[in-house]
């Protein structure tokens, strides 16, 4: 890795609620957490010198060049701008596209903001999914984005002979976490038999195991090191960032562990001199999107043993009050999954737990590191940031 | 107040076509004002499905027809004339010695053309399977379709495609499974000879050996 690339924080955040429907645009959510992070940081958007805007499938609004649309709510006039965009992992590779620009000496202070609005597709966003199958060998089987998540779970199941009673307390304990976030949508207190009680919408995966359709936005501020300690007194340090792509031809791939993952992380440890993840990362929002999906990924991660997340989670390992807290904020399953958007909140998650901020929410070991992941194009890419205070 | 205005501006003719919708409004409860939420700081104005539909909010509708015709390229275009004549076409590499299906022009991991073709078993194992009961746009299904990943013999470890399960007696989760499972051997279902088109639907599904 280069040497000459300088230090970045993130020193500002901010979110819109997250809500299945909004009266608001995707502008209009857009400003609303872009301001609030400038605000955060005690910055105008005079201050900043570029942006980086993260949104999902340009199918979901109807609005091609969404990048270009959506610039002014994310504080892009007339300043250097940029769209981040691979699928649900844009939001986590917006901060990594954010921090490439200030770590380079480009600038020293740049915006990032996520957005996603699924509503307008009627009748559900769903079916917007299906432009993302191949044309010719998928499409015509009228694949749903149902189906990849329940055959990555059913293998995962069985390569470890997972139950799903297991695999349901990711939803207990996400949707109950989510109770105390302010910007939270389905927040709920379950128990395993109502998860698996709710309908099955394609075996394995039952409807309270699959995150909501959502619209919101996130934001945060990042800022060179000299800069960033003349804006805050507690400074959080993007220490590592690292991404990856498995093939497009995801039916040849190893579909019980996420290799793409763990290339991934492999490289953010690198960066940030990580050697023993399970002792040296402290708090953890992996991407959540389906409830197995946060077991898959602490695996891919290397924060759980190979089909022992559900174990790990089974005894309280993964709790706020646990050795290692996991999706404290509620993630995807309890506070909403505007994609994009849900990424970046997890940064903005970590911010708040690192500078003791979380409130409600905050996790009891006093964390000095936190790493956050997600995941997206077609079951391929992995994106995984880790900063510290 | 209810109202749902029509594009005033159509994009290029013939790439759209506007619909007008009845609104079908069920009876039920007043769902309370439209009223900005802070919590927290934190800001937004959350609609529930009443407020749209009981036209307490101004809407845009497009509703887009787009066409489009596809090459299907050097490899696939290749490998849907075999499924026309009933074959399962992969093609294999000889630096990384692996065979693969779908096709492809060129190995991704050693980045050189592929080798040679190779006309593969029509039969296969279950690598995963769900049981679906919604369709791609979100319809409810009573009888489920069922995806699966079919590692296809004669491939390398692991090397599958996304087919179909079908012609099962079963048509509950508990059922379906009974019948199936991962690690099942399963065969191709093909269509008639006469009524194939070289698409992947050829195979009408995958079904138990
Ligand atoms: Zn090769």
């Amino acid at each position: 890795m280069a040497r000459s690339m300088r230090r970045v924080a993130v020193v500002g955040a901010g979110l819109s609620l997250f809500m299945r429907r909004a009266l608001e645009t995707g502008k209009e959510l857009s400003y609303y957490a872009a301001s609030q992070a400038l605000q955060s940081a005690g910055l105008r958007r005079q201050d900043v010198q570029a942006v980086v805007m993260a949104s999902g499938p340009d199918a979901f609004d109807g609005v091609h060049m969404k990048g270009e649309y959506l610039s002014d709510g994310a504080g892009g006039w007339r300043k250097p701008y940029l769209r981040a965009y691979v699928g649900g992992g844009s939001g986590v590779f917006s901060i990594i596209s954010g921090w490439s620009l200030v770590a380079s000496g480009l600038f020293d202070v740049v915006l990032v903001v996520a957005e996603e609005k699924m509503s307008p597709t009627q009748p559900h966003p769903q079916a917007a999914f299906i432009s993302i199958f191949d044309h010719t060998i998928e499409r015509p089987l009228g694949p749903n984005l149902l189906w990849i998540f329940a055959l990555e779970q059913n293998r995962y199941m069985h390569a470890y002979g997972i139950r799903n009673e297991e695999i349901a307390l990711v939803s207990v304990k996400n949707k109950r976490n989510a109770l105390d976030h302010p910007a939270a949508q389905i927040a709920a207190e379950l128990t395993p038999e109502q998860v698996l009680a709710s309908e099955v919408v394609a075996w394995p995966v039952h409807r309270l195991m699959v995150s909501p359709v959502s619209d919101g936005a996130a934001a945060i501020v990042l800022a060179a090191e000299e800069v960033a300690k003349r804006i805050t007194a507690q400074p959080v340090w993007v220490e590592g960032v690292g991404w990856a792509l498995d093939t497009s031809y995801w039916g040849n791939r190893d579909l019980a562990y996420p290799r793409y993952v763990e290339d991934a992380a492999r490289m953010a440890y690198k960066m940030a001199g990580i050697t023993e993840p399970r002792r040296q990362i402290h708090v953890a929002e992996p991407y959540d999107p389906f409830a197995y999906k946060e077991l898959h990924h602490l695996e891919g991660l290397l924060l759980a043993d190979r089909g022992k997340a559900p174990e790990d989670l089974a005894r309280g390992r993964f709790n706020r009050d646990g050795e290692l807290p996991s999706c404290p904020s509620g993630g995807l399953l309890g506070v909403g999954n505007p994609i994009a958007a849900a990424g970046l909140m997890k940064i903005c998650e970590l911010f708040w737990q690192l500078r003791g901020e979380a409130g409600k929410r905050q996790v009891h070991n006093n964390p000095k590191r936190g790493l956050a992941q997600a995941w997206g194009d077609l079951m391929q890419i992995g994106t995984v940031v880790v900063v510290g205070v | 107040m209810a109202r749902e205005r029509r594009s005033a501006r159509r994009p290029a003719a013939k790439v759209s076509r506007l619909r007008k919708k009845t609104a079908k409004v069920p009876p039920q409860q007043a769902p309370g004002p439209i009223e900005p939420v802070v919590r927290d700081g934190l800001r937004g104005t959350p609609l529930r499905d009443a407020h749209v539909q009981g036209g307490m909010v101004s809407l845009e509708r497009w509703e887009p027809k787009l066409e489009y015709r596809w090459d299907t390229g050097v490899a696939i275009g290749r490998f849907l004339e075999g499924l026309r004549e009933g074959k399962i076409l992969g093609v294999r590499c000889d630096r990384c010695h692996r065979t693969v299906t779908p096709p492809r022009a060129f190995c991704e991991w050693c980045f050189k053309p592929m080798d040679a073709w190779v006309e593969l078993a029509d039969a296969g194992t279950i690598n995963t399977f769900s049981i679906c009961f919604i369709t791609w746009d979100m319809q409810p299904l009573e009888v489920p379709q069922i995806p699966a990943v079919i590692e296809i013999d004669g491939t390398s470890p692991r090397v599958g495609f996304l087919h179909l399960i079908g012609a099962l007696r079963a048509h509950t989760v508990d059922g379906i499974r009974k019948e199936i499972r991962v690690g099942q051997r399963v065969r191709a279902v093909w269509k008639p000879a006469a009524e194939r088109t070289g698409a992947i639907t050829d195979i009408l599904h995958f079904t138990p050996a």
